[in-house]
């Protein structure tokens, strides 16, 4: 980060320091022939430190970093273990697991433990926000940046900062007290599935990536607008043809980014979505997803059941899709350099 | 078709989305306010909850909201910052520091359910912290520690390089520069980050719900024994949080007056999320006046 030649400067201005710092020593030595005390309190471990800054900073910068790396094995660690154990402890197929469409868990004699329903919603849900959140996000980046950049950002910025903040549990507040009865009314249906389940998650996603596209638009160069413009382009031509596929790999992260926060949203879905069993069969049917499942029976399990272990074992494909979507969000971000 | 019209319809579509989301928030917000500020009153702010009958309060979870937040924010704020001072000062181009930031990724993407069961499994049951504030707080930690992270870093990347250069020609080591120099610099912009990242604390709850746990004890203001089961500042009580209760009165309670009491909460969380952005806003601008003595 820092340029190479302060760094220079620091270790030979360090070296001056510590020449210093002997003729210091050379006087207390002195005092020492007299009273030997003061020189053991000189040379202690936290006077050391408190001379040498340097060090003191590097410890606790190093702490800081120890703890991230550390959080982050231990959760990979830890959720990986515990999420492998109903196949390896409790002897389910991991095939049947993924692909089974029955989720008995209480049935006696024989429970069956099926997760695509949830595995299906948590796509379904997810794929129907990005549809939502996508146009509008993208054109409000647009609004924000091309079509009126003076005040349209001054105008737009505080309303998407205030909307990153609201709290997801807000935002299911809103959909049970608000769309589900609009579905409702529409439909005849219950209200509650996946629609309803879209609409929150894709309205909570919405500025994150609005925010990001419009960094996105904004990081174009002015010259290939002018380009545009001077060949004669309409702005709408100016921005299909030029901005649009310049700003693309990162269009794409900020949906992608979106994607990971609505994938793993849990309790504004819960309240929404109808919390079925079964694979739903249209968009207003309920269905469940693999967050709403493990929000809904994670406390009434006890530690090693086989319940338990299977709902580990649907919080390792949540962790394991997070994965998924950094490394989509780094080829993403490899293809904008390259273009 | 004629280019100038589509352009004109592409246009209004455009500014039509844009107004879409500006009036999304504010009917959420009008929604939320409406709703809820009429449900509260002195009463409902400082009654307890109750678990079945009507007319329940919301004192206890708004302070577990206010101490679990207080709690995290003094493990993260110290943690976050430093991390974000190696990652922008510090670190080389080298693969440890790669590493490291690919961690500061992962963790910052992590869905808060994970890490809500994250905090099950090591703090509640390996370390036998239970369901407790101290749980929740350490969860929230490592869910928000990367946000500091990066607030501090970027705000770091912003001072100038004159400063930097100031700094060292005085003959200064490099952690003297940061602590006398950098850090006064960029505190409006860290000062604003935290803030921010205090609000979104304020409102989590996916993360808490298997840490803090579903319910509280009602809480004896007056008891200020930290160590006594139903004293305020107990570490090791169980709290339930003003959004867990949201959730919780909505999802798994029984009481009639779910809808009265979701909405009034509702409106306090807003509120007080809506503070928090206030108040990061005016007091970096100030800040930044006093210290740049524009």
């Amino acid at each position: 980060m820092s340029p190479l030649c302060p760094v220079y400067t620091i270790k030979s201005r360090k070296g001056v320091c510590k020449m210093a710092f002997k003729g210091q020593q050379d006087s207390l030595s002195l005092a020492s022939k007299t009273g030997g005390r003061l020189i053991r309190e000189g040379f202690s471990f936290k006077n050391i430190l408190q001379k040498n800054g340097e060090l003191r900073g590097k410890i606790i910068i190093l702490t800081s970093a120890f703890f991230i790396i550390a959080a982050t094995m231990a959760i990979t660690l830890f959720l990986t273990l515990q999420g492998l154990r109903a196949f390896t402890v409790d002897g389910i197929n991991i095939i049947d697991f993924i692909t089974g469409t029955e989720w008995q868990p209480n049935r006696d004699g024989n429970p069956s433990y099926g997760a695509l329903p949830f595995i299906f919603g948590s796509f379904a849900v997810t794929v129907l926000a990005a549809l939502v959140a996508a146009p509008i996000g993208i054109a409000s980046a647009l609004f924000m940046t091309e079509i009126a950049r003076k005040w349209g950002q001054k105008a737009l910025q505080p309303v998407i900062e205030i909307l990153v903040g609201i709290p997801s549990v807000v935002y299911g507040l809103i959909g049970l007290s608000v769309i589900v009865p609009f579905i409702r009314s529409q439909t005849g249906g219950l209200g509650f599935g996946l629609l309803a389940g879209a609409i929150v998650v894709g309205i909570m996603i919405l500025p994150t990536v609005t925010s990001i596209a419009a960094d996105a638009i904004k990081s174009v160069p002015d010259d290939l607008r002018h380009a545009s413009y001077a060949l004669g382009a309409t702005k709408w031509q100016t921005i299909y043809k030029v901005i649009i596929p310049a700003a693309l790999p990162s269009l794409l992260t900020a949906v992608v980014l979106g994607m990971a926060r609505a994938f793993g949203e849990a309790l504004a879905v819960q309240m929404v979505i109808g919390n079925a069993r079964g694979i739903p069969d249209s968009l207003v049917d309920p269905a469940a997803t693999l967050t709403t499942i493990i929000t809904l029976s994670m406390g009434h399990t006890t530690s090693g059941s086989v319940l338990n272990d299977v709902l580990w074992s649907l919080g390792l494909i949540l962790l394991v899709m997070s994965y998924v979507f950094i490394l989509i969000i780094r080829y993403l971000s490899k293809r904008r350099k390259l273009s | 078709m004629n280019s100038r019209l589509l352009n004109r319809l592409a246009i209004s579509l455009i500014v039509a989305c844009a107004v879409v989301m500006v009036g999304t928030l504010a009917a959420l917000l009008g929604y939320i306010l409406y709703q809820g500020v009429s449900q509260i009153s002195w009463s409902f702010l400082t009654s307890d909850s109750s678990a079945f009958q009507a007319g329940g309060g919301i004192k206890n979870q708004l302070w577990n909201s206010f101490y679990i937040l207080f709690i995290t924010m003094l493990l993260t704020v110290p943690l976050g910052t430093a991390g974000g001072i190696y990652l922008a000062e510090y670190a080389k181009q080298t693969r440890f520091t790669a590493f490291i930031r690919s961690c500061v990724e992962v963790l910052a993407s992590l869905p808060s359910i994970v890490v809500g069961m994250f905090g099950l499994l090591v703090f509640v049951n390996y370390f036998n912290w239970e369901y407790s504030i101290l749980s929740g707080a350490v969860a929230l930690t490592v869910f928000n520690l990367p946000v500091i992270v990066r607030v501090t870093e970027n705000a770091l990347c912003s001072v100038s390089e004159e400063q930097r250069a100031a700094g060292l020609a005085l003959g200064m080591t490099q952690w003297h520069t940061i602590k006398k120099v950098f850090l006064p610099a960029a505190f409006p912009g860290i000062l604003t980050g935290v803030i921010l990242c205090a609000g979104r604390v304020f409102g989590e709850s996916a993360a808490l719900l298997f840490t803090a746990g579903l319910s509280s004890p009602n809480l004896d203001f007056t008891n200020w024994n930290p160590l006594s089961a139903n004293s305020p500042l107990n570490l090791f009580r169980s709290a339930e949080t003003l959004s867990v209760h949201i959730w919780s009165v909505n999802s798994v309670g029984i009481i009639p007056d779910a809808k009265e009491v979701a909405a009034g909460a509702a409106a306090v969380l807003v509120i007080s999320v809506l503070t928090f952005n206030l108040v990061a806003r005016l007091l970096g601008r100030i800040v930044e006046k006093k210290m740049t003595g524009k």
